[in-house]
Order: structure tokens, then C-alpha cells, then sequence
């Protein structure tokens, strides 16, 4: 039998795994299958939030209000992939661009900096319903676990299908993918939109969970995917679809029982971003101190 | 052969880059070319002569100046995007990195290669059929790479990309195949084997070949025709019968009249 607190603590980083499992997702989509870096992210994971916070609190059925952030995201990574294909900005700067813009993006939308729906129905509620229960934690567990399976599924099927196969040739290989009649500007759109569809998602189903929407909630976004991303390929050595998506999923899942382990041993949460950033640092330095030890060469660090 | 036979027709080509500045270049200059179907031309010509220009003309990669038209089997694709010229030109790249994706097995390259001008749909992107397809395109190869299909390319020798980069432009059967000094980066014996299987395919598909060169003894060697470009022009177009038991000697004096130069002032990049 495992201890309550063990169980406590594997409970939570479960549950706070799958409700950021999409963002994990997007920015293994965009950094690994495209190499696209997109901070977007921060910005779009907002979006989400806003979108569905507005049109809840404004009286419409939450699921389509979920599926509007969904929307409201494949716009964002439609922007930022046009910056980079259609403008020539550098990937990173159009995402940094992008996240700056949508800040104030996400005050529009929402007329004010946060909005709470506290008293809204929102499709934890409409779930609980239909099995005539009320909202509860594994409820709303359950709800984001079969979210997270269906997209799997979707993704894992797409990723090897003939467009899917485009698009992770296209991160590989632009110009072998071009010479070989594919429009890879396409190809990133695509990329960046499901990228940041799915992220904006995310955020939609965070502010439902949480039951409020802030217009900071998106902040080190993209480091907390980052880190999941980077930890899941540093303990699976992911070759092929599955055991990439897997990887994703599995480093969401690390990533929060290392946060939530932190916690319980009085971390203050103010510290959380920096925890998070040192933890990327470490990771990505790993290769470099590597091989520096065996005396490898490594190129020098790309600067864009 | 008249005009409506030829399969590749390029007429007035001019390329300038940087045009207005100091540095302004004519890289191609009034290039008038037909290439008729099933043709193998050996294009040489030192550094800065304009192949790799005109190959990039053909493939897509910058349109031409104003006038120019590239017309593939009767369509003017003049100005159309790269992807877009790719659906009648493959090309193998001296660099055999950019002939292949490193990070995919090598099925899925030739998932990828053997889609060639088609629309990509949801369908999966490899099965059973393709893969004995695959299996068949390596095997001429005599590599062993029909049994190693779920390698990564990555894990393969530069001359095994190179080969399986051919295999790749060419398993589309594209209407005209560019050869841009795709052996030029290997040692020898791999250029020897890579040149050997081009040659197979070339023939075995009836393909017409465009092929740039440094090297003279290729261009004499393969091909029906042979091409010397000079200051981006074309100054020595010879048939098959005018290169019969050409030397490089010859070559070299050919050069030396039509360039009105001395070769060995001109540029020692002209390989031997």
C-alpha cells in the first residue's frame, strides 16, 4: 500500500499533468516535428482562457465556447507562421512578437484583466450532469484524461499519415521537402496552428478547472512545455510517432510530480518559474557538458 | 527537332543578382536552350560560368529576369514556385545532406519522394505495396538498403545518401532530372559506384538528364550531348556525333576558341 502522502502527491501530478498535457503536445509539435521554436505559446494558452471565460460569462453553451478557444488558436499559430513564411521574421521573433501583441489581444477580448466563473456552467459541469453527479476532482480528471486520449489518437494516426509525413519531413529537411513539390509554408502554417489550437485549448480547459480566467495565466507557458518535451526525450529516447507522443506525455507527467514533490517540501510557489527555468537549463546543458567531459567537438549554439 | 517535341525549352534566360549595385552580377546571360526528350547533357564550365544558376532557373528556385520562359512539356512554368517546378524537375544536390532527411527512416524518405506532384491526403504515408516498391528501387543499388528500410538515414555513409537521394528523385520518374555535381563531394570510389547506379537508372527510365560537372572526363564520358557554359553563356554545344572521340585536349581548345581566352588563364578549376 502506498502512504496517503505518496498517493497524495501522485494524484495531484496526474491531474496537473493531464490539464497541461496540450500545452507539452504543442510545443513538441512545433520545436520538435517542425524545429519551429514558437513562443506563441504564452500568448495563445491565454487566448484559450479568454475566449472561453467571455463567451461562458456570456451565457453560451461551454462546449462550443471550448471549441471557439480552439479556433481562437489555430489563428494565433496561423499568424505567427505567416510572419515566418510569408514576412521572413526568425521563428523565435515572430513568437516573441506574437506573445507581446496577444497580451494585449486577451485584454480586449475579455474588456478587463480577469474574469471568474465561479457560478457559470462550464463542461465539467455539463459532464457531471449528464451522469447526474456533480463536479469532482476525478471527474474532472476523467474529462481531461479522454481529452488527452482522443488527441493522442488523432495525433499519432496523423503524424504518419501523407500530409503528416510532409509536415515532420518539412521541420527535417525544408529544402530536401520543397525540391520534392511539397509547399512547405504550408506545412509550418499547418504546424503552428494545430500547435497553438491545441495550447489555446489547454487554457480553455485550465480556466473551466480553475473556474477563472487571468490574463497572466500564460506566463513561462512555454517553459513549463519546454521542460516536459526535454525531460520526457532526456528518460525515453523517443524513435518514431508513438513513442515521441508518448515521451510528451509522460515528461508532462515528471515534470509535475518533481513540481508538486517541491512543493510539499516548501517550495513557495513564487518560486515555481525559476524552478522550472533551472530545470531547462540543466537539461538542455547536459549534451554540451557531455561531451566537453569525452572531449567532443559541439557546435556553437545557434544564435535565431 | 522542332520546338513542340523538345521537352525542356528555355528561351531568353538572363539572371542578375544584386542588379544596381556594386556588386551586380550577370550570372546567366540570354541562354536560349532546347532539350529534347530523353536527352543526357553534360554541362562543364568553371566557377562562375552559370550552371548551378541555370540549374536553379530550371528548378525553380529564382524565376529569370523579365522575358525569360521555362517551358516543361508545354507548360510555361516561368515564375512559379519551387514546389511547384518540382512536379516535372528532380534534382540530386552535390550536398547528398539535402538530397535526404536524416532525422526519417528510409522508408519514410522515399514515402515522401515517391509522392512527387501529387496531392498528399490523409492516406497513411507507407504500406505494404509501397514498401515492396521501395524494396525493389534500393535493390539495383546492391547496398543492402532494400532490407534496411527502417534505418534512419541519418545513421547512413555519405555515399549511401547520396544513393538512396537518387533513388529518391528518380522513383517519381520526374520528366527531367538535374544531376548538380551530385559526386562531386564523394571520394572516388563512391563517385565511381554513384555514377554507375545514375547511369542505370538514367537508361533503365529513359530519363532526361541534365547533368553540371567540373570534371571533363565525365562530360565526355556520359551523355549525348555536351554543354560548355562561359560567363553565362553557352559557347560549345556539341551532338553526339561532334563529341565522338572528343579528347580534353579537344575540349580545352574548343574552349579556348569560343571563350577567346587561354585556359590555363581562365581558370585551373576546370578540372582534368
Amino acid at each position: 500500500m502506498l502512504s496517503p502522502m505518496i498517493q497524495g502527491i501522485l494524484t495531484t501530478s496526474i491531474s496537473e499533468g493531464l490539464v497541461y498535457a496540450f500545452v507539452a503536445i504543442g510545443v513538441f509539435l512545433t520545436l520538435r516535428v517542425l524545429a519551429f521554436p514558437d513562443l506563441t505559446v504564452d500568448g495563445s494558452f491565454v487566448v484559450g482562457g479568454s475566449i472561453v471565460a467571455i463567451m461562458i460569462a456570456g451565457g453560451y453553451n461551454p462546449f462550443l465556447a471550448t471549441i471557439a478557444a480552439f479556433v481562437g488558436g489555430l489563428a494565433c499559430g496561423s499568424t505567427t507562421g505567416l510572419l515566418n513564411t510569408k514576412l521572413r521574421l526568425p521563428a523565435l521573433l515572430a513568437g516573441i512578437l506574437m506573445m507581446v501583441g496577444l497580451y494585449s489581444v486577451n485584454l480586449l477580448i475579455m474588456g478587463r484583466p480577469n474574469i471568474p466563473l465561479l457560478r457559470e456552467i462550464t463542461i465539467f459541469d455539463s459532464v457531471a450532469m449528464w451522469f447526474g453527479t456533480v463536479r469532482s476532482t476525478i471527474l474532472v480528471a476523467v474529462v481531461f484524461a479522454v481529452v488527452v486520449f482522443i488527441v493522442f489518437m488523432i495525433l499519432n494516426w496523423f503524424l504518419r499519415t501523407e500530409i503528416g509525413l510532409a509536415l515532420r519531413a518539412t521541420g527535417d529537411n525544408e529544402q530536401m521537402v520543397r525540391s520534392l513539390g511539397v509547399d512547405t509554408d504550408k506545412n509550418i502554417l499547418l504546424g503552428c496552428a494545430i500547435s497553438n489550437g491545441l495550447v489555446a485549448l489547454s487554457g480553455a480547459l485550465v480556466a473551466q478547472n480553475q473556474q477563472f480566467c487571468d490574463v497572466n495565466m500564460g506566463i513561462g507557458m512555454i517553459v513549463m512545455g519546454l521542460a516536459a518535451v526535454i525531460i520526457g526525450e532526456v528518460l525515453i529516447h523517443p524513435r518514431g510517432v508513438t513513442s515521441m507522443l508518448l515521451a510528451a506525455l509522460t515528461g508532462t507527467f515528471l515534470y509535475r510530480l518533481f513540481i508538486t514533490i517541491a512543493f510539499r517540501l516548501g517550495l513557495a510557489p513564487g518560486n515555481l518559474k525559476l524552478i522550472t527555468a533551472l530545470l531547462v537549463i540543466i537539461a538542455l546543458a547536459i549534451p554540451f557538458i557531455r561531451k566537453k567531459i569525452r572531449h567532443e567537438w559541439m557546435p556553437p549554439a545557434t544564435r535565431w | 527537332m522542332s520546338e513542340n517535341k523538345s521537352l525542356l525549352q528555355l528561351s531568353a534566360i538572363t539572371k542578375i543578382f544584386s542588379r544596381g549595385t556594386v556588386d551586380e552580377v550577370t550570372a546567366l546571360d540570354n541562354v536560349n536552350l532546347l532539350v529534347n526528350a530523353e536527352d543526357y547533357i553534360t554541362i562543364i564550365g568553371s566557377n562562375g560560368a552559370g550552371k548551378t544558376t541555370l540549374l536553379n532557373v530550371i528548378a525553380g528556385v529564382f524565376p529569370p529576369e523579365r522575358g525569360g520562359k521555362v517551358i516543361i512539356n508545354g507548360n510555361d512554368i516561368t515564375g512559379l514556385s519551387e514546389y511547384k517546378h518540382a512536379q516535372y524537375v528532380g534534382r540530386v544536390y552535390q550536398d547528398p545532406y539535402i538530397g535526404t532527411a536524416a532525422k526519417m527512416t528510409i522508408e519514410e524518405n522515399l514515402a515522401m519522394a515517391v509522392l512527387r506532384g501529387q496531392p498528399r491526403g490523409l492516406k497513411a504515408a507507407s504500406n505494404k505495396q509501397r514498401r515492396e516498391l521501395f524494396r525493389q528501387a534500393l535493390a539495383p543499388l546492391g547496398l543492402g538498403l532494400e532490407d534496411r528500410l527502417n534505418a534512419l538515414v541519418g545513421t547512413l555513409s555519405s555515399g549511401q545518401r547520396q544513393a538512396v537521394a537518387l533513388v529518391m528523385v528518380t522513383i517519381s520518374k520526374p520528366a527531367l532530372l538535374l544531376l548538380d555535381e551530385h559526386t562531386a563531394n564523394l571520394d572516388p570510389k563512391t563517385a565511381q559506384t554513384v555514377l554507375g547506379l545514375t547511369e542505370m537508372i538514367v537508361q533503365r527510365e529513359k530519363m532526361t538528364t541534365v547533368m553540371v560537372t567540373h570534371n571533363m572526363e565525365l562530360a565526355l564520358r556520359y551523355g549525348n550531348r555536351l554543354i560548355m557554359m562561359h560567363e553565362g553563356r553557352i559557347v560549345v554545344d556539341l551532338n553526339q556525333e561532334q563529341r565522338t572521340g572528343l579528347t580534353i585536349n579537344d575540349l580545352v581548345t574548343a574552349f579556348e576558341q569560343a571563350s577567346g581566352r587561354r585556359f590555363i588563364e581562365d581558370n585551373i578549376l576546370l578540372k582534368r
